[in-house]
């Protein structure tokens, strides 16, 4: 034993791997630690909607037994992880951050949950999200607000950020998050975590509530870039159960975190996109993002990599086409709430028809931003409007893949801020939809595009947490690992320190 | 909710001011082992409820997976209606609210369906009706539901309902014409030819049971009346549920005679959706267009789009099984029938039968005249298709030829046919175990004969008088002492020799 419950909490995924290997701690300790911490400090965070408890420790004394026994256990055996609460798992409670799903409990379990239970993870507690994904700072969950570590009066991101909070605030050392407009990587950015959104179709999305399923994509959210690359090559690869996983073996994605961290980019090129956040793009971005932007990529420079500029004009037209699509398939994804199989049934009293009931349950389990979309998206594939908005808003799609397919002829990855702001207080945004939606500018692009997209730390502005972008060809996943890792050893380097460090332990 | 109150054209009548236009959409359920998304079991009659799974009901989170057998079922039925097969299709989310669709929307096929542009020959009396078919796509299922309470079973007025979902995600495959014009009197016979066509197409091809009574065969029945000479079609209306081939023919023939009372009276037909009752042959209003959903169809992207390459596509060709058209054609002329034959054969669903029944021994006339004479008024009075009779082609076979063998005569073949079908085995084991052969000239017959003669001195007076015919009575008596064992011409030869003494 190396240390107390506490610091357990502070010791990142590979060094847990380590210890439980070793037998240096016990599998119930790691997880009784952050049980603890999660007693401790969830009040004042609010990152949990369900907690394990009792079901975690047997999960953990059971992964100690086997060892006792001299079971051959993998590398992750007795790791504790936080699923994201769209993540569905059998017999626990799944919500979606939803009133609708409230008391819902599946009688299966997601691919990426499986995985991870195989790997012999166990499971702390489903984390809190904006209702159904839908929000950049988890102010849309039907539950509770989640807080920002680095300032509790902030927002930890979204959707995943209760996902954000857990991770960041030493609840879990890692997440499953997921992203369909920048939800993985927006939220890792302004908690200081990493966050990677893999290739659409490279990790299955069976068993994840559906948003919008052309860009729904599960992903890691951890404290460094090896421990989000260990997770992906856990949850990754092909599935038969989702007919949009694609058929290829996943590539080393943990080596390639630890050549990046060896420090070598000569030969790298790297692409900074002027629409985000380039000259002439600057309006909503705060100066202490560009300057955290400006200097990262000055380290990515100093190791050897030939950085130019690239330009992509219809990155421009990125948020009104996302909010098109996004919203259309969540129109259709959600209509199966409706009271008939499972979840909340509203006033089933005798009084109302079949209509009525669906109607009212719909009314009384959806919150305000969940129909708001839906509103749009119904309206968006309605008869004579198809064409206008759907139809035009997939040709965008075309022209930001065309976009990004002309840059990566020249360029190996594309980097650029992951949010133009850094975290905003609680409250800002909650009354101007349109303000809120600009948060995932820098994101949406490689969504559209179903690309692999990380958020690595770049350092702080005002004492908040900054994130650099990374973008990478499909499947090509392995790239935004080397360079993320790359910037994350040279800042640490720098620094004496990780720079979640700097958040002190309670 | 009847249509008792609709004032009806006669049949006749209505053509002699109006031309009807038809179109069918048909529903195949397909036959595959697993549901169109996910690997529960297709097959009929289970508990309710049993075959599901998150995926089939809808669960979040769940996704679909496509059935490969499926689509490879609807190719077969696009190749054999001569369809071109798209080499892109993609599934689509028809989207509306229902408790028996899980997940809110039925994944269907919209303006990429798999097979198009396809056509479909039928014959009434003697003529040749082009069907053209517009399009071949698949579908799923929907679950079923059971509106318990209330007088019609329909939702409203019912106090609850029960949902199936066992039926949800079937594979299936649905058959959408061209309009067709010009059949006039022969609309409703060319809309149930058209179904029975069909239906032999898809049995042939070996993909679904085909049966309309278990609802793996649904159709739709579209029809319109423009005036004579109009260029211009009329405004059709749409009757669901007609599930049986007569029903087919009744729903064209009523919705014409409906229609064109409508006109006469200067009405106007509303585009609606009708529902079809068995009991009345009639058809009633269900919802109609103005209030009709928006379906809001988008490509569905939990699937991938299908890309069937042309290797695949005439590899399924090639393996067409022979279509009942071209095996109709060669059995008309192996077996020397006349068309008008050969539809009767085709009509009576007799035709495989037959061909199996020739293929086991018998003459083509003889099963013939076996399955089209005795069998087909024994089903019709069971009230069962001739194909479920409990006998085989290979018993009609064996019993063709123990009476051309003059082992039994046409009455006991009879006997023996109550004895198989009473499962009591094979011709010959019955013949055997009853003791139903015909009597040779044996001592029984003998005596049967002569008591016959002696107990009738009458008779033999009035034979005797020159009043030969009046024999017939007495070998009635003689057929009837032996249970009809008796070769009657024998016994008739016996009397005289004894009576007559020749």
């Amino acid at each position: 034993m190396t240390g107390t419950s506490s610091d357990l909490t502070r010791v990142d995924v590979a060094g847990l791997s380590r210890l439980l290997s070793s037998g240096e701690v016990s599998a119930v300790e790691v997880t009784r630690a952050h049980l603890d911490r999660i007693a401790a400090d969830d009040g004042r965070l609010g990152a949990y909607l369900h907690v394990e408890d009792d079901a975690a420790l047997a999960a953990a004394a059971a992964v100690d037994q086997a060892r006792a026994t001299g079971a051959e256990l993998g590398p992750l055996a007795g790791v504790p992880v936080a699923l994201k609460d769209l993540v569905v798992t059998e017999g626990v409670p799944t919500t979606s951050g939803s009133k609708i799903l409230e008391g819902w409990l599946p009688p299966y379990s997601a691919t990426v949950a499986t995985r991870l239970a195989e790997a012999g993870t166990v499971l702390l507690g489903k984390t809190n999200m904006d209702e159904f994904a839908m929000g950049s700072s988890t102010e849309n969950s039907a539950y509770q607000v989640t807080r920002n570590p680095w300032d509790t009066d902030r927002i930890p991101g979204g959707s995943s950020g209760g996902s954000s909070a857990a991770v960041a605030g030493h609840l879990a050392p890692w997440s499953i998050g997921t992203d369909t407009g920048g939800s993985i990587r927006q939220p890792a950015a302004v908690t200081g975590l990493v966050g990677h959104k893999p290739t659409y179709g490279s990790v299955s999305r069976y068993g994840l509530i559906a948003f919008s399923s052309s860009l729904d994509q599960a992903g890691p959210m951890a404290r460094t870039v090896l421990d989000a690359a260990v997770m992906h090559e856990v949850i990754g690869g092909h599935d038969p159960r989702d007919s949009t996983s694609i058929d290829t073996p996943l590539a080393r994605l943990a080596d390639a975190a630890r050549e990046g961290a060896a420090g070598d980019l000569r030969g790298v090129r790297v692409g900074v996109v002027r629409e985000l956040g380039g000259e002439g793009h600057t309006d909503g971005y705060e100066p202490g993002v560009l300057a955290r932007t400006r200097e990262a990529i000055e380290v990515l420079a100093g190791l050897g990599a030939e950085v130019t500029e690239v330009s992509c004009p219809s990155f421009d037209l990125a948020l009104p086409a996302y909010y098109l699509i996004a919203p259309s398939e969540a129109s259709s994804n959600l209509a199966r709430y409706e009271g008939v199989r499972f979840g909340l049934r509203a006033g089933d009293d005798g009084s109302r028809d079949l209509d009525e009931v669906m109607a009212l349950t719909r009314e009384q389990g959806f919150g305000p931003e969940v129909k708001r979309r839906i509103i749009l998206g119904t309206y968006a594939l309605s008869s004579g409007y198809y064409d206008a908005y759907y139809g035009q808003a997939q040709k965008v799609r075309t022209l930001i893949t065309r976009d990004f397919g002309a840059a990566f002829a020249d360029v190996d990855v594309l980097v650029s801020p992951t949010m133009p702001t850094v975290a905003f207080p609680i409250g800002a945004r909650v009354d101007d939809p349109i303000a809120m939606y600009a948060a995932d500018l820098c994101t949406l692009p490689a969504s559209l595009a179903g690309l692999p997209a990380i958020s690595v730390p770049s350092g702080l502005s005002d004492g908040l947490p900054v994130g650099l972008q990374v973008m990478a060809p499909a499947l090509a996943d392995e790239r935004c690992y080397r360079i993320a890792a790359a910037l994350e050893a040279a800042q640490d380097a720098t620094r004496g320190h990780r720079l979640l460090d700097e958040l002190g332990a309670a | 909710m009847t249509s008792t109150a609709d004032r009806l054209v006669e049949f006749d009548e209505v053509l002699t001011r109006y031309e009807p236009v038809i179109g069918l959409e048909t529903h195949v359920e397909l036959g595959t082992a697993s549901k169109m998304f996910c690997g529960c079991a297709t097959t009929f009659g289970a508990e309710p409820n049993t075959h599901t799974c998150p995926v089939c009901l809808g669960m979040p989170g769940s996704l679909p997976v496509a059935n490969a057998a499926a689509i490879e079922a609807t190719i077969k039925i696009g190749l054999a209606l001569g369809c071109r097969i798209a080499n892109w299709s993609r599934f689509a989310r028809k989207n509306y609210f229902y408790p028996d669709i899980p997940k809110g929307f039925q994944t269907s096929q919209y303006d990429e369906p798999l097979c198009v542009a396809g056509h479909l020959d039928v014959e009434v009396d003697g003529t040749t009706h082009r069907v053209e078919i517009e399009r071949v796509h698949l579908e799923e299922d929907t679950g079923k539901n059971l509106h318990v309470g209330g007088a019609t079973g329909r939702i409203h007025g019912a106090d609850h309902s029960l949902i199936d979902f066992n039926r949800a995600g079937i594979p299936l495959v649905e058959i959408v014409t061209r309009p067709v014009p010009g059949a006039g009197r022969l609309a409703p016979e060319v809309a149930r030819a058209y179904v029975t066509e069909l239906r032999e197409i898809v049995q042939a091809l070996g993909v679904s049971d085909v049966r309309m009574e278990q609802g793996s065969l649904r159709c739709d029945v579209n029809i319109s009346l423009n005036p004579v000479g109009d260029l211009e079609w009329g405004t059709r209306t749409e009757t669901k549920n007609v599930n049986s081939l007569r029903s087919v023919e009744r729903a064209v023939r009523f919705e014409m005679r409906r229609q064109a009372a409508v006109l006469d009276s200067g009405g106007r037909i509303v585009q609606e959706t009708r529902h079809f009752h068995e009991d009345t042959g009639s058809t009633s209003s269900g919802r109609s267009k103005e209030e009709a959903t928006d379906y809001r169809y988008f490509p569905e992207p939990d699937l991938v789009p299908l890309a069937p390459d042309a290797d695949w596509i005439e590899k399924l060709r090639a393996e067409l099984p022979e279509l009942p058209a071209a095996r109709r054609t060669r059995l008309q002329q192996e077996w020397g029938i006349s068309g008008t034959e050969m539809t009767w054969l085709a009509n009576a669903g007799a035709l495989g039968l037959v061909e199996q029944t020739v293929a086991a021994g018998a003459t083509p006339g003889d099963a013939r005249k076996w399955w089209l004479g005795d069998l087909a008024r024994r089903a019709n009075e069971a009230g069962t298709e001739l194909g479920e009779l409990a006998v085989t082609p290979a018993q009609v076979a064996e019993l063709v030829g123990l009476v051309n063998a003059g082992t039994i005569n046409d009455g006991l073949a009879r006997q023996v046919l109550d004895g198989v079908l009473a499962g009591q085995g094979d011709p010959a084991q019955v013949v055997e175990a009853q003791g139903l052969a015909v009597m040779g000239e044996s001592d029984e017959l003998v005596a049967a004969v002569e008591a016959a003669i002696a107990g009738a001195p009458d008779v033999i007076a009035k034979v005797k008088a020159g009043k030969v015919q009046a024999l017939g009575a007495l070998v009635g008596a003689v057929m009837k002492t032996t249970r009809g064992k008796a070769d009657a011409p024998t016994v008739k030869r016996m009397l005289e020799e004894r009576v007559l003494g020749s």
